[in-house]
């Protein structure tokens, strides 16, 4: 037995965001629509509210081993509150403008926050399954949050099959798991996987990254990927761009370094050959692409690629790198969604590269910030994408991975290809013939792609000297808690 | 003796009746072959001892999953000689990829009959407490977190349902029960003075 006061004090951000998501959903089933801007709000104020008491709960395990709360967890549920807070603002404005407010999405939102700080705190393998779970199955009904748009159903619809299907590969990886461990905790199997896997161990080991390489989109489980960020709701597809795979991937982390630390050796190059085929086809994939959506779609295949090679490298500069390298994408990946919800022409949202010709002469200060945040993605120094990819090949080169490295300095070449393009059909070509300028910007999505990109530079400058050691502390006592 | 021949004998009928679902030509054979291997899952259950689970089985996945598959096969309009148009073209891929699956397995079957699953685990004693004490015992407290979380899990899967699917529909005729009864016999009919022989208009019914 355990001390379940004690439990709740240190798994307090998950109960608080349960407990207020069933308030606002009685809210808002009972004010009506009436009082969906008040749901949001409150909602914003549950997230920030749950980040800082994040940031402030006890550390420790509890539950018998489900709920690990670490530095690593703390630092991924404050980021990842954070970044649902702001899909909640973003998605507020959108939804309201399209006319299909409702005062489910704050909720759903929030109750996706629940399942991502599970998965970031996930201890043994049934609070790794719940999580996802809880998590997804809020990602799936937020996708076809646009019901009556076909390619918001068709991305809904699709997103669900495919994620049943790794749900599948998930659960019989852990059964198989459990079979030949005889435990559910991380802790107990990597007592049994200390010297090394046996071969049934491994196949379902396999399983468990397959299914979770389907949840962080990593090539070759990405087929759903662009499909879903071209039909889905844009602040739907900021949101599952962003804060679902901070939390996967510090869930992929905990599971094979805390779970598997001993076997390194074998699950390193299942990891090498998933990031170098998600470089692959980031980096190719998204040269054919003329749709932005689309394009980052490719584009956050590339970059799970690299974060991959963080988790692969196996070692403590390898977790800080990968904590740092989620961090600065999903600042950036935040900002280039809330510029593309924030422009439009003629009532018409932009979403193909060519309708942001000429865009210099209509929105100087969107244009300068876009132009940051693609240069940040691609990693050019000094902006924020630069300070990721710089931690993660640090870590691999460091743990002998050069030859990945190499290539994925490679592919990021490729990638920068796309980038360049964005900025130069902004910033020289000519605005198309015969349409109107751009649209007056709604404040919320310009305001939150001005700040992302003020952040990227020079913001970074300094926030790196505050986010470092605190990304350095949360590596190096990881899974100690 | 008697116990190995039912091992056998359920243990073939779910395996079988479990590839009959997915061979089934007919959704609706399927969802039968379907209820057919929880059955037999159940009748294991009970021979691992597990009573609840194999009543828990029966009741759930053959009395409301199973039944619910049923309902929703035999509603939608599915044509079943269009479903089986590509069966023969993506034959050949599917049978390299369950070949490999299954040898796969195989593998995995040969290697846990050498080394033995679950052998770091120790079993579990054996208590003189029904199945439902054990699980009634541990759900509340030492799956307390699980459990709230699958409950929220449930929750989400009722928003999701409601916000999919419910539309308010502002010009629909609804039954308002309260108006009906406070409706009154004045509201309803007026006495009107007709001639005898004269017929009545609409202009004097208003």
């Amino acid at each position: 037995m355990f001390d379940i006061n004690l439990a709740l004090q240190i798994a307090a951000p998950e109960a608080l965001l349960a407990i207020g998501s069933m308030i606002l959903l009685m809210l808002g089933a009972y004010g009506g629509e009436k009082l969906g801007r008040v749901v949001s709000l409150l909602a914003v104020a549950l997230l920030i509210g749950a980040a800082g008491v994040a940031a402030n709960a006890p550390l420790g395990m509890v539950f018998n081993g489900a709920f690990v709360s670490d530095p690593m967890s703390v630092y991924a549920k404050v980021a990842i509150y954070l970044a649902s807070a702001l899909a909640v603002v973003l998605g507020d404005g959108w939804t309201r403008r399209n006319g299909i407010a409702r005062f489910e999405y704050p909720v759903l939102i929030v109750l996706a926050a629940v399942g991502m700080g599970m998965m970031a705190s996930a201890g043994d393998l049934m609070s790794l399954y719940v999580g996802v779970e809880l998590q997804s199955l809020a990602l799936y009904v937020l996708a076809a949050f646009h019901r009556d748009d076909g390619r918001a159903s068709e991305a809904g619809l699709k997103y669900f099959v495919l994620g049943a299907l790794s749900s599948g590969l998930l659960l019989y990886g852990s059964s198989l798991i459990y079979g030949f461990t005889g435990s559910m905790r991380f802790d107990e199997i990597a007592a049994v996987a200390a010297g090394g896997a046996e071969t049934g161990l491994i196949f379902g080991l396999v399983f468990l990254i397959c299914g979770l390489a389907f949840k962080v989109s990593a090539a070759p489980f990405h087929m759903w990927t662009p499909d879903v960020y071209e039909g889905a709701p844009t602040p739907v597809v900021a949101f599952f761009a962003t804060a679902p795979k901070f939390a996967a991937m510090v869930l992929f982390a905990r599971a094979l370094s805390e779970g598997f630390g001993g076997a390194h050796d074998q699950w390193a190059q299942v990891l090498v050959i998933i990031s170098l085929i998600s470089f692959a086809v980031g980096a190719f994939g998204g040269l054919a692409q003329r749709d932005i959506p689309r394009l980052l779609a490719y584009s956050s295949i590339a970059n799970i690629g690299y974060a991959l090679l963080a988790i692969t490298a196996g070692t403590q500069a390898g977790l800080q790198a990968l904590l740092l390298f989620m961090t600065f994408y999903m600042v950036d990946t935040l900002g280039f969604f809330a510029l593309l919800m924030a422009l439009s022409r003629g009532g018409r949202p932009i979403r193909r590269i060519a309708d942001l010709a000429g865009l210099r002469k209509d929105k100087p200060v969107t244009t300068i910030a876009i132009t940051v945040l693609s240069l940040s993605v691609l990693g050019m120094p000094p902006f924020a994408g630069f300070w990721g990819k710089f931690y993660v090949f640090g870590a691999a080169l460091q743990a002998g991975y050069w030859i990945v490295a190499a290539l994925g300095l490679v592919a990021s070449v490729v990638a920068a290809f796309y980038y360049l393009r964005i900025i130069k059909v902004m910033w020289f070509d000519a605005p198309p013939e015969g349409e109107g300028a751009v649209d007056p910007s709604p404040r919320d999505a310009q305001w939150i792609g001005w700040a992302a990109a003020a952040f990227s530079f020079p913001l970074v400058l300094i926030a790196l000297t505050w986010l470092e050691p605190l990304a350095r502390n949360a590596a190096t006592s990881f899974g100690a808690g | 003796m008697i116990q190995a021949i039912a091992f056998y004998l359920l243990a073939t009928v779910s395996v079988v009746s479990a590839l009959l679902v997915v061979t089934a030509k007919n959704p609706v054979h399927s969802v039968l072959w379907l209820i057919t291997t929880f059955f037999s899952a159940a009748g294991l259950f009970v021979m691992l001892g597990a009573e609840f689970l194999a009543m828990l089985l029966v009741v759930v996945y053959v009395g409301a999953v199973a039944v619910l598959f049923l309902f929703v096969v035999m509603m939608l309009d599915v044509d079943f000689v269009q479903l089986r148009e590509g069966y023969a073209k993506y034959f050949p891929l599917a049978a390299i990829v369950g070949l490999i699956l299954l040898a796969e397995m195989i593998v995995v079957a040969v290697a846990a009959a050498q080394g033995g699953a679950a052998r770091g685990a120790e079993l579990i004693p054996a208590t003189d407490v029904s199945n439902v004490e054990a699980i009634g015992r541990v759900l509340y407290t030492e799956y307390v977190y699980i459990f709230q979380a699958a409950g929220l899990v449930l929750l989400v899967a009722m928003i999701g349902a409601i916000v999919l699917t419910l539309r308010y529909k502002p010009n629909i005729k609804r039954q308002d029960i309260g108006r009906q009864v406070n409706r009154r016999q004045s509201d309803a009919y007026a006495n009107v003075q007709a001639e005898s022989g004269k017929g009545v208009t609409l202009e004097d019914l208003k």
